[in-house]
């Protein structure tokens, strides 16, 4: 190939990539200057133009007050805890379950889990709804994270793809040893799913961090019950265009999911791919 | 199962002695391992699914049933109009898949070679798929304000009277299918990064050696490389256009002709109370997914077959 060609191609990619990251970065970036202005410069200059000082944090004060964050997150907080307890430990064994012991029923177990991923959970809401109320656990944390535990499956294939992986001699050795089943699980197996648990909690922990559908349908009563997520809808209401309140609002709804990603980067990637390809 | 042949010589065990046996243990482990997982799934995936049957035969809310109605709502689906034009627009999305999946592959391809800062573009295509929904729908709402983000953008380079982004019928949704390309494109970049990693290096330098370029190389290693993967991805888009629900609820809310079918779904069954129509929605939903799907795994035996066929015989079973 001709050494002039080869310099086009190169900077086309790099134009391209400039230019992509330009467009997926932009609209935040927009955001990050909008947030620092003041009310008057906010009305007076043009959305573009950068703030006079990047110290001004009086609008992040203000959303955090007007959209009660501090609760919102501690709610969120003691949910993401529960959630994330709860499904490694019922995913860690189910698939250990599935994947150590043969019995008649195993395969139907696992294309019953893999079928309900077909279902759009937004289209089950419908009738979940019903089932929600009728049980009394609308409009209460416990409801709202047991519904969040039913709803997991991409948790389930990746304990079962590790399990894959781990060897059954070490199991078969602990029993022989006079381990029961429960006592090698819990003692020789669990910790070993370290990577598995920390992978599934990143995914798990990002989703249910973000999740508003949900949260919007059975936390109702916005302020006893307020979560990160939804208390954002404080401002569709008189402040819908008081941008600067609301972009310090969303700036600050993002910071946790920004400050996972940056540490967790490579456990996102490999952990969505495994979810994919069976999910 | 639980009275296992040969064992009648053997003096009978008590149920607690039965317990202590190896198999009678594992009996006990997997019923309590799997009780809590199963219920969820019974109570939140499999009943709602049958209710949600038995729902779309009748005229009814949350709390009272009105009348049998047979098929009823099925017809309504079909000749009411806002269902109706909510399954045109899914076009929009499927045909903004398409080009997702085509972008994808093109970022996929360059960043999967030598790019100083490949970690950090990565990453910046990646981030919005981890940005809260709600806050995705302010981010635009903001970005899209007539005079604001957008507008300046494109002032800059000398393009004014543009059209009001989010309310004109025109191109509207066209923008939202943007918008959602904006969030999700960045995981299909990491899903075909991770394809083009798992093919062989040797292919590429051998394709090195015989003087291939670029677009040689894609077309010929690349491409034939993660077929099955983008084939996958280009079907199940039939089913995530249909289902697309996030960008006009969070964005939109569904106002100005932008009410894909799940959020005219929502609103009928969630503000109108109108669960049967609501749920009738949902099974025909439903019922084009599990075809899509089938469909999907037919074309993936048929692939597999073709991919394995010629130069792998006999080698699959083995390594099964």
């Amino acid at each position: 190939m001709n050494k002039g060609k080869k310099i086009v191609v190169n900077v086309l990619k790099y134009v391209l990539l400039v230019f992509a990251a330009f467009v997926a970065l932009v609209p935040i970036v927009s955001c990050v200057i909008t947030a620092f202005k003041n009310v008057e410069e906010y009305q007076t200059t043009n959305v573009m133009v950068l703030p006079k000082s990047w110290l001004y944090f009086d609008n992040f004060i203000t959303a955090w007050k007007q959209a009660d964050l501090g609760s919102a997150f501690l709610h969120r907080f003691l949910i993401l805890i529960c959630v994330l307890v709860g499904s490694v430990l019922i995913s860690a064994m189910l698939a250990y379950v599935l994947n150590r012991f043969q019995f008649t029923g195993n395969t139907l177990i696992r294309n019953l889990f893999m079928v309900a991923t077909l279902i759009p959970g937004i289209a089950s809401q419908v009738t979940v709804y019903q089932i929600m109320d009728s049980l009394g656990l609308v409009n209460s944390f416990h409801g709202y994270i047991i519904l969040m535990l039913g709803t997991d499956v991409i948790t389930i294939y990746i304990f079962l793809q590790f399990f894959e992986n781990l060897p059954v001699t070490l199991d078969e050795s602990a029993i022989i040893d006079g381990c029961s089943y429960f006592g090698a699980f819990f003692r020789i197996l669990f910790p070993l799913l370290k990577p598995a648990i920390v992978t599934s909690a990143i995914l798990k922990g990002v989703s249910t961090y973000n999740e508003y559908y949900m949260a919007g349908l059975y936390l109702q009563d916005k302020t006893r019950l307020n979560v990160v997520s939804t208390s954002l809808y404080v401002f569709t209401g008189p402040m819908g265009s008081q941008y600067n309140y609301i972009c310090a609002g969303v700036l600050i709804t993002i910071i946790p999911a920004l400050i996972i990603f940056l540490l967790c980067q490579d456990q996102i990637y490999s952990g969505m791919a495994a979810g994919a390809v069976k999910g | 199962m639980n009275k296992p042949q040969g064992t009648l010589d053997k003096p009978k065990l008590t149920f607690a002695q039965k317990c202590k046996t190896m198999r009678g243990q594992q009996i006990i482990c997997t019923i309590v391992f799997l009780f809590v997982p199963l219920l969820l799934l019974f109570t939140f995936t499999y009943l709602p699914f049958f209710k949600m049957v038995q729902f779309s035969f009748y005229n009814r809310d949350y709390l009272r049933v009105r009348s049998f109605v047979g098929l009823r709502n099925y017809i309504d689906v079909f000749t009411r109009s806002d269902c109706f034009q909510a399954l045109k627009l899914s076009l929009y999305y499927m045909v903004g898949s398409v080009f997702q999946i085509s972008l994808a592959l093109l970022f996929a391809t360059i960043l999967s070679f030598k790019v100083r800062g490949s970690r950090f573009f990565r990453g910046a295509l990646y981030f919005p798929r981890l940005i809260c929904g709600i806050a995705v729908g302010f981010i635009f709402k903001f970005f899209l304000n007539p005079g604001f983000v957008l507008d300046t953008l494109l002032g800059w380079i000398g393009i004014a009277n543009t059209p009001n982004w989010l309310e004109n019928q025109a191109i509207n949704n066209i923008v939202l299918v943007c918008c959602s390309l904006w969030k999700y494109i960045g995981q299909n970049i990491v899903l075909f990064i991770g394809g083009i990693a798992s093919v062989d290096p040797v292919l590429y330098e051998a394709a090195d050696l015989d003087g291939a370029n670029a677009w040689q190389r894609f077309k010929s290693i690349i491409i034939p490389s993660i077929r099955t993967i983008v084939v996958l991805n280009l079907i199940l888009s039939i089913s995530g256009a249909l289902s697309v629900f996030e960008m006009p609820y969070v964005v939109t809310n569904g106002t100005f002709g932008t009410s894909t079918y799940f959020v005219v779904m929502n609103k009928l069954a969630h503000t109108d109370m109108k669960v049967g129509l609501a749920s009738a929605m949902a099974v025909v939903l439903l019922v084009i997914i599990v075809l899509v799907t089938v469909i999907q795994k037919l074309v993936e035996k048929w692939l597999d077959y073709r991919e394995n066929w010629p130069h792998d015989y006999g080698t699959k079973e083995a390594s099964k």
